[in-house]
């Protein structure tokens, strides 16, 4: 069972100093998350659920507590380190999806790969080609980002945090920017994702998405304030169905 | 991350810029397109000012009356009379010295019918022609026999043949008068040109010393002797051999003055190098100048370039680009911007250098290590002028870079 954890936090506690205040962005979170679940991270503004994500994306160190990830400890990494596991072990999807402009999605897709030195040209070329068949682009494959919708542009984004077969996939309100059709689809997407065996964490601060995942912990001033297991989460397929189609 | 991709990053992000990227370039372009041009045209000069002077006979040397004092008057070198043909028969036994000749001058008016033309006729030894690398064209050079007979006979230089013959008769077997003395001529010199300093090197007469000496000017001392060395590295040995010869014929005692002043066309030389070389360095600073114009674009480019992209910055970090790929990624940048303008300004700069010569006919050459000078220089100048920038992104906090608006 402990070889199926794939994130372990134990009292993890990050202060800032801001001018002359020290403001307690996380005041001892801890939790476990194993592998193949879809969790949910909930809060207001101010909850700490980004500086949580981003502890958790390994982009910035915890002040004190562990932090275990795959069986490493990461906080006691250096910067160059945690850029490594980064690139091997997580994929980030953000809310603005930050795809590079003018390029296409193959290129967007494939951009992780160039920083690893173990995958040739061939190789990600046919994993970049697979990460966009898999959202449903196999179609699209040349297309630059900025002749794409938010949809599949936000599409083309999570292939690239696929590309690298991490882990953990940490989402940052990934269906933010999306109307609710299009959020719906996306969602549709993460849960097929987490039907296939993929470990997904989903940041938000949209108490209705809750319903879809098969955990939520929700935060409030840097502490964990609930932790759910879902046992039946909704589908979110049979709701992005149910919606008027705009072509209608 | 191997190099293979780093470039590829590069050129891509170059590539979404293009207008951007060329305008940065140009900078590059047009300095070491400058710098070629400008050193191909120091260095052309300096090569014809050489030619023209070894054409003139890279081992000459001249010998005039120096100036003295007498009774605390410095005298007029023109009007001392210290050079005698007893020097010129001695200098002419020295090994050291591969021609002699003396030089005694006379100007006034050449006639010949009704077409006049004011000259000045040199009094000079056959040996003259090797000296001064002048050549007979048609007819021939006076003789020792000649000279020994103070004979009437004239050897004509191009300038004075167009001005006294303009009808293009051949001048050789005419009888022409300077002042009131009848000369036949007997030869036409090659032309030669004007010389460096712009002086017709074609307005030339020349007749036996013994003649001028004697029928035009009744003198008894010559005013210059001009010689030649063996070659021209041992133009300095064979003035110091001259300078002892006149010394001793002169006999001056130790310490004295010399009566006599020695020039080598090597001073000469060095003289006009040196001026040439200081027009060089000039056109070189001014070039260079514009190149480090060129270097600050980009350093300025590339400042705009990082904060313009900052959040791609941050997303590269966030999926793994470590400090040392995001710095390469802008060094390389900068070092293809700069390369590349430095490819373009070579072949703008010897497109210049051949307009320079083939429309202006100034005399140009290009040198290789002004080409690898500047490809040099602009290298540096992307790896000097790219690496703050790129340093400045490479320290970029990826949380804030991302969010970054």
């Amino acid at each position: 069972m402990s070889d199926n954890i794939i994130i372990k936090i134990h009292d993890l506690r990050r202060n800032f100093q801001v001018g002359d205040e020290k403001v307690k962005a996380l005041r001892g979170v801890s939790f476990e998350i194993q592998k193949g679940e879809f969790v949910t991270i909930m809060g207001t503004s101010g909850s700490g659920k980004s500086t949580l994500l981003n502890t958790l994306g390994c982009l910035d160190t915890p002040t004190s507590g562990e932090y275990i990830l795959d069986g490493v400890a990461v906080q006691s990494m250096s910067k160059n380190q945690r850029a490594v596991i980064r690139n091997r072990k997580i994929g980030f999807i953000f809310q603005n999806y930050n795809l590079l402009p003018k390029t296409t999605a193959l290129e967007n897709v494939e951009l992780p790969l160039l920083y690893n030195p173990e995958v040739g040209a061939a190789e990600r070329h046919r994993r970049a080609k697979e990460a966009l068949e898999a959202v449903g682009l196999g179609d699209r494959l040349n297309h630059k980002s900025n002749q794409m919708s938010g949809g599949q542009q936000q599409r083309v984004a999570i292939a690239r945090a696929l590309v690298n077969n991490p882990v953990i996939i940490l989402a940052d309100e990934a269906t933010g920017n999306l109307d609710t059709r299009t959020s719906f689809s996306i969602l549709t997407l993460f849960q097929q994702l987490h039907a296939r065996g993929r470990t997904i964490i989903f940041v938000t601060h949209n108490p209705e998405l809750a319903q879809y995942s098969s955990r939520n912990i929700v935060l409030r001033d840097g502490k964990i304030i609930d932790d759910t297991i879902n046992p039946s989460p909704l589908s979110a397929k049979e709701v992005y169905e149910s919606l008027p189609n705009d072509n209608d | 991350m191997n190099i293979t991709n780093l470039l590829k990053i590069a050129i891509k992000a170059l590539n979404n810029n293009k207008l951007r990227c060329f305008l940065t370039m140009l900078g590059i372009i047009i300095g070491v397109a400058a710098v070629i041009t400008m050193l191909a045209i120091g260095q052309g000069s300096k090569e014809s000012i050489r030619a023209q002077i070894s054409e003139m006979g890279s081992n000459m040397i001249m010998i005039h009356p120096g100036s003295m004092q007498r009774g605390g008057v410095r005298q007029n070198a023109d009007n001392m009379q210290t050079l005698k043909i007893a020097d010129y028969e001695a200098l002419r036994s020295l090994p050291a010295v591969a021609a002699v000749s003396p030089n005694v001058s006379a100007s006034g008016q050449i006639v010949n019918g009704n077409n006049n033309y004011p000259t000045s006729v040199s009094g000079v030894a056959p040996d003259y022609l090797d000296i001064r690398k002048l050549k007979v064209k048609d007819g021939s050079m006076f003789t020792p026999q000649d000279v020994k007979t103070a004979s009437k006979v004239c050897v004509l230089g191009k300038t004075v043949v167009d001005n006294l013959f303009p009808n293009g008769e051949d001048p050789i077997g005419h009888v022409v008068r300077f002042g009131s003395i009848p000369f036949t001529v007997i030869g036409v010199l090659e032309s030669k040109g004007t010389n460096s300093m712009g002086m017709d090197q074609d307005d030339v007469v020349l007749a036996p010393y013994t003649t001028v000496m004697k029928r035009i000017l009744s003198i008894d001392y010559i005013q210059g002797i001009f010689a030649s060395a063996t070659n021209e590295d041992d133009t300095d040995q064979a003035i110091s051999v001259i300078s002892d010869m006149l010394r001793s014929n002169h006999r001056l005692a130790e310490g004295a003055e010399d009566d006599f002043d020695i020039m080598s066309q090597q001073e000469l030389s060095e003289m006009m190098n040196s001026t040439s070389d200081m027009m060089t360095v000039l056109l070189a600073c001014v070039a260079g100048i514009s190149l480090l114009v060129g270097g600050i674009g980009i350093m300025n480019i590339m400042y705009v370039s990082v904060t313009e992209r900052t959040r791609e910055i941050g997303l590269r970090m966030s999926i793994g680009a470590r400090s040392i790929d995001i710095l390469s990624q802008f060094l390389i940048e900068s070092i293809i911007i700069s390369v590349s303008g430095g490819v373009i300004g070579v072949i703008l700069g010897l497109l210049a250098s051949w307009v320079i010569s083939t429309v202006v006919h100034w005399p140009v050459s290009v040198q290789a290590y002004s080409i690898i000078l500047s490809f040099v220089v602009c290298t540096l100048t992307g790896i000097f002028f790219g690496w703050y920038p790129a340093k400045k992104a490479s320290n970029l906090d990826p949380i804030e870079a991302i969010r970054f608006e």
